[in-house]
């Protein structure tokens, strides 16, 4: 079985509310300080086609990331965590790229990079949470898509996708090829990889491509812009209860909670 | 031709979400000068259509076999050629699992542009322009969609409702030639025991975070507290990831939305991403061993203390509070 993850490399969302800025002519957020890592839910999705390899034994995974040089450190702590192959398309064009813009590349790419049974996403990218691309990819691709996908088996020449709802789950059966997109649940937390296999990792093959390689042509973005980036200003004062004991702290607090209660009613 | 098209599944009803999505449809469509058009999807379409014309100018059911049950290839082709009917100019959605797994894939295969997670769409002349938190919460953008139409999921609960019509809409059954797109198959579908009412619509919720500990405290602290209260639980998704409890309660920018009159953060950081998901709460607070966890910075009021110390006392001084009123 062939699986393709795509990963995009974004910035570091932990950052703490009072160290972020934004640009707001470039309209993209300053980088400072913070790291580049690899958005969580392509790590699930990672995770989730590492776990159906150990399972399901012959199966080999290929990486594919979007993106700027730096995005080459994302495949590589992939190929850390034991993906077989990994591809990087560069992006030598400024400002960042609008979904529809994204799945075109990623599809070419896919192209290019051959047949795969399996072709997995993250839900949403951490940054601009956009949460379209899996679903442009499947339909550049003309393939089926499921959604919110946590975890994957095969059997019968089937894969049987569990994916989240609102209210629960639902099982698909699905004949590859398919798209799926990934969330997070308590199986598919990724794993660390070793210092040493972050290591090895740099002396692994990786393909390069720029969008002359793949035949496309950098057309900017006809999907969506980004007219305005500002970071919204509110203050709420918190009043921390007080109290000499525990008993009279919490006591107040009691209070304060039935007077937020009952004035809804 | 170029009016405002409402998306919604009847297995929802007519709840909160469809209203607040009507209400933000009717609103756009004024803008635009067009009429204001629904579909409903699925079993029970028709008596969900009867209240939704209330609102809308027109209806349309689509409640064949095939869409009887979700299958997402299958309703993805009904509504695009629904949509290549009626040509919008705006398809609207709420934010629930198939309205959000739709959307972007109804907009490529319209043409279009899709916007996700939107809690604000307008016109602008002739442009469609939505806002959306971004960066987990931290920043706001503003998009301008370039390709028409524009398909649109809203964060639907935090929108007004619209105000019912003078004469009801028309209901019409879609004529549509729907064939079942097999290559996926929902084969098992499976709700999670939860409360009585949905977490969006729960007025009151008691979420606990990471510093819980564990699963048993969620049951032994936390859901006598949340039934003294009156309150659904909840959780931030670092005690979903540790599988403490299900995922579906799950707060915050990748879960639940939510719009409660009170919401208690029981040892929860505050991360941006978690507080996505109760902007719209109206009072925030906390129980938090550390003075400077971002939460506080949200919350109208705060205890710095060990929640395992509070909860239980809490619940006894709730009870006294309750019975002096
Ligand atoms: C793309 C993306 C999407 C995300 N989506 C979501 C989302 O939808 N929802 C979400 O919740 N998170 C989301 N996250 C994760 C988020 O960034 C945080 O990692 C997460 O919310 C942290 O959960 P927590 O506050 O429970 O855990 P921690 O950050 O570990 O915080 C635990 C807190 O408990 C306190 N504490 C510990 N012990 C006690 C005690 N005995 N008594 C009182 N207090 C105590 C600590 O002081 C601390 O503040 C997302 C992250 C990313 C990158
Ligand atoms: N530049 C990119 N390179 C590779 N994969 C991407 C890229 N952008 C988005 N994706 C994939 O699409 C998912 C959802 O991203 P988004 O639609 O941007 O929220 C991510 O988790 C990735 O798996």
């Amino acid at each position: 079985m062939n699986i393709l993850v795509c990963l995009k490399q974004i910035l570091d969302p932990e950052v703490p509310a009072r160290d972020f800025r934004v640009d707001p002519v470039r309209r993209e957020a300053e980088q400072g300080s913070a790291n580049l890592v690899t958005n969580i839910f392509c790590e699930n999705a990672l995770e989730t086609a590492l776990q159906l390899r150990e399972r399901a034994g012959a199966a080999r995974i290929t990486v594919l990331s979007y993106g700027r040089p730096t995005a080459e450190d994302s495949l590589r702590k992939a190929l850390a965590m034991k993906a077989d192959a990994a591809a990087l398309v560069l992006n030598e064009s400024e400002g960042a790229p609008d979904p529809l813009a994204v799945a075109r590349v990623l599809a070419a790419a896919v192209r290019r990079l051959g047949a795969f049974d399996l072709i997995m996403t993250g839900r949403e990218a951490g940054d601009w949470g956009a949460g379209q691309t899996g679903g442009l990819l499947a339909e550049e691709l003309g393939l089926p898509c499921v959604s919110f996908v946590d975890t994957i088996e095969v059997g019968d020449g089937v894969l049987r996708l569990k994916r989240q709802t609102d209210s629960g789950w639902e099982l698909f059966e699905a004949p590859p090829p398919v798209v799926v997109t990934v969330t997070n649940d308590e199986h598919n937390v990724p794993r660390i990889p070793k210092v040493r296999d972050v290591m090895m990792s740099y002396r692994q093959p990786l393909t390069k491509f720029t969008l002359t390689d793949l035949g496309l042509a950098a057309d900017g973005n006809d999907y969506y812009e980004v007219a305005e980036l500002f970071v919204p200003q509110k203050e709420t004062r918190c009043d921390f209860v007080s109290g000499d004991t525990l008993d009279e702290k919490v006591e107040a607090f009691a209070r304060q909670i039935v007077k937020a209660v009952d004035s809804s009613q | 031709m170029n009016d405002v098209l409402i998306i919604l599944f009847a297995a929802n009803g007519f709840d909160k979400g469809a209203q607040g999505l009507a209400g933000a449809g009717r609103r756009l469509a004024d803008e635009l000068g067009v009429s204001l058009r629904a579909v409903v999807l699925g079993e029970g379409a028709e008596a969900v259509a009867v209240e939704v014309a209330r609102v809308a100018d027109a209806v349309v059911v689509a409640d064949q076999a095939e869409l009887v049950e979700y299958q997402p290839e299958t309703c993805l082709a009904a509504l695009a050629q629904v949509c290549g009917e009626l040509k919008p100019r705006a398809v609207l959605l709420a934010n629930d699992t198939y309205s959000q797994e739709l959307a972007p894939r109804l907009a490529h295969r319209l043409g279009g542009s899709a916007a996700g997670d939107c809690v604000e769409v307008r016109a602008e002349a002739d442009v469609l322009r939505v806002g959306r938190q971004v960066y987990g919460g931290k920043a706001h953008a503003v998009l301008t969609l370039k390709r028409a139409p524009a398909v649109v999921w809203l964060r639907a609960r935090s929108f007004a409702p619209a105000a019912p019509r003078e004469a009801a809409g028309e209901v019409t059954r879609a004529a549509l030639n729907i064939q079942r797109d097999a290559r996926t198959r929902v084969v098992e579908r499976r709700r999670e025991a939860g409360g009585e009412t949905r977490l969006e619509e729960a007025r009151v919720i008691v979420s606990g975070g990471r510093g819980i500990g564990g699963p048993e405290p969620f049951e032994t602290e936390l859901r006598p507290l949340a039934e003294l209260l009156g309150a659904q639980l909840a959780a931030s998704r670092a005690a979903c990831d540790a599988g403490w409890v299900p995922p579906t309660w799950q707060v915050g920018q990748t879960g639940k939305k939510v719009t409660p009159e009170l919401y208690l953060a029981v040892a929860i950081t505050g991360a941006s991403q978690h507080m996505a998901g109760i902007s719209e709460a109206k009072t925030i607070a906390a129980i938090n061993t550390d003075p400077d966890a971002p939460i506080f910075k949200h919350c109208r009021f705060g205890i710095v203390e060990d929640y395992r110390k509070v909860v239980p006392l809490l619940r006894e001084k709730l009870k006294e509070v309750m019975s002096d009123e």
